[in-house]
């Protein structure tokens, strides 16, 4: 009995550490079909069956420029420099004021402020709504610009490939299809099962997704989190029923014009309500009540705004990380 | 109460350390993606339910996603026989 | 002092998963593994704003009703939103910043064939040097030319 439970723990941590023994009736896939592009050229350098020979020729490397001794060099410093950093972080934890307490300096006026005035200043339930869409909403365009950045980064770093190889003539071809990896598509996925939970739970996702986006200012959620479950659903869609579907409602002039029209929408309606705010203009916004769904002035097309900006750039990820298009 | 935060952040330590030892890429994302599902229980008990919806849909589902999707592009998922000699 | 950082649990655990994420970040040399230690110190910094704006047995910042159509908002109530708000900021962020970063270790990948940062920086300074002796024999034979 304690050497079966001897054993378990070892292969728990063997599995932990990655090296454990594989088990009796595990399917082995099969080999790559032969089309993949990187087995046409095994012999390339750059190919990834070298990988082991590579860490061979970087031990020969580190021997030949004698480079050893800085390598032990630079893991002992930065141990070092780790702990330190850690010792005196933990010195000043140590020092600050008790976890949770209500004199903390943290709960200053700032706070009281906020909490007893964002009511009926926001119109929000949700204070933290009312607090990023409303008081500090730059910061939140500012952070959808950034979104939108990486998104269109992304796009040129993994979609610029594509369009070389589109533009290379055919004899150019094989010499670089060892390269053009990361066109590569997805394995099909034809599976009954996969398809029929898929059609289950599209639409409760999508549902999920939109409650959480149109009741941002009432309870927890908002355009962040809705639209990432918004993404998962495409997501899902993709994988389900092939990228090609997803393709033909949602692709890169989707994405752009969409991210763009809600980026302008935003700038628009936050500069003209923070202009008249801060000259003490008259507002045509209404506030409503609190607690209704048609409240909190600015705040749910907002919502609505920043949730079409998060569902498109993480889709956008996915696809560009998948077969490299959008 | 408090054993189960004690539970939970002695679980997110241990996570955090499996990740830097394990030498299987795929354990380590997997392993990732507990830490950031426990550190979405966690901000439930803290009283930031915001934070805990967007954890759990951002940190544990699509980042996740995005590492899944770059080891698949490396041939580190898929192809375990090649893989062997590896790691 | 050991006494005062169990009363401080979340910001100690805080700061030691940001030892473990910056130790991952330095020491680990393959890029994937760095990315992933870059997302542990973000959480890291994540708990530790939201641990500092935790106030024992208060709410979450939701507006409660008080029954008659009004709305309770004394500040005694609720936790502290602004951190909640910055952390929600950053959670984004940090999402970007994977992605960006692991678009560009897989075109590291694509053109060294290595995640390794020490056999991919080995691979530049070879091509470096047979760059330059091409170079260099060009030059010799233009001279004798």
């Amino acid at each position: 009995m304690h050497e079966e439970l001897k054993n378990i723990w070892k292969n728990f941590f063997n599995w932990v550490l990655g090296n454990g023994p594989r088990p009796e009736n595990e399917v082995i896939p099969p080999d790559p079909p032969p089309d993949l592009p990187f087995t046409q050229k095994p012999q390339d350098k750059y190919s990834r069956f070298h990988e082991a020979t590579i860490k061979e020729r970087y031990e020969q490397w580190l021997e030949i420029h004698g480079l050893h001794i800085f390598s032990i060099l630079y893991s002992g410093l930065s141990i070092l420099t780790c702990v330190v950093i850690v010792c005196l972080l933990l010195a000043t934890v140590a020092e600050l004021p008790p976890f949770g307490h209500e004199r903390n300096p943290a709960n200053n006026e700032v706070i009281r402020r906020y909490v007893e005035h964002g009511g009926h200043e926001t119109g929000a339930q949700n204070i933290v709504a009312g607090l990023i869409l409303d008081y500090r909403a730059f910061d939140t365009f500012g952070e959808s610009a950034v979104l939108f950045t990486a998104a269109v980064s992304v796009l040129m770093i993994l979609g610029a490939s594509r369009r070389n190889k589109l533009n290379k003539s055919p004899s150019l071809k094989s010499e670089t299809t060892s390269r053009n990896f990361l066109q590569r598509g997805p394995p099909s996925l034809d599976e009954p099962i996969l398809r029929g939970v898929a059609s289950l739970s599209i639409p409760a996702i999508l549902m999920m997704g939109c409650v959480v986006v149109i009741n941002g200012h009432l309870t927890p959620g908002g355009g962040f989190s809705g639209g990432a479950i918004l993404s998962t659903a495409l997501i899902l869609a993709s994988n389900a029923y092939g990228p090609e579907r997803v393709h033909e409602f949602y692709n890169e002039r989707t994405f752009i014009v969409s991210s763009s029209t809600a980026l302008m929408i935003y700038a628009l309606s936050k500069g003209y309500s923070f202009f008249t705010g801060a000259n003490h203009f008259h507002s045509i916004i209404p506030k409503g009540t609190i607690g209704n769904i048609f409240s909190a002035g600015l705040i749910l097309p907002l919502n609505i705004c920043v949730g079409l900006i998060v569902a498109g750039t993480l889709y956008t990820f996915y696809s560009l990380f998948s077969k490299g298009d959008l | 109460m408090i054993i189960i935060e004690w539970l939970l952040l002695i679980f997110l330590i241990v996570c955090a350390i499996a990740v830097s030892i394990s030498k299987n890429l795929l354990n380590s994302v997997i392993i990732f993606m507990n830490y950031s599902l426990v550190m979405a229980v966690i901000w439930v008990l803290l009283r930031s339910p915001d934070l805990a919806i967007t954890e759990a849909a951002v940190g544990a589902g699509v980042t996740s996603v995005l590492f899944f999707l770059a080891l698949r592009k490396i041939g580190q998922i898929g192809h375990e026989k090649e893989n062997q000699n590896k790691n | 002092m050991l006494g005062k950082l169990f009363l401080n649990h979340y910001e100690a655990v805080a700061v030691i998963l940001f030892g473990i994420g910056m130790t991952n970040l330095l020491l680990q040399r393959n890029l994937i593994k760095k990315i992933i230690g870059l997302n542990i110190m973000d959480t890291a910094v994540y708990l530790f704003l939201a641990a500092k704006g935790f106030v024992e047995g208060r709410a979450a910042p939701i507006l409660i009703s008080n029954g008659s159509g009004g709305w309770l908002n004394s500040s005694d109530l609720y936790v502290n939103p602004v951190p909640a708000g910055l952390v929600l900021t950053g959670i984004v962020v940090s999402v970007s910043v994977t992605a960006f970063s692991l678009a560009l270790a897989l075109k590291l990948y694509e053109y060294y064939g290595t995640l390794n940062i020490d056999e991919a920086l080995m691979k530049m300074t070879e091509e470096q040097v047979e760059l330059e002796t091409t170079i260099e024999k060009a030059e010799e034979d233009v001279l004798a030319s």
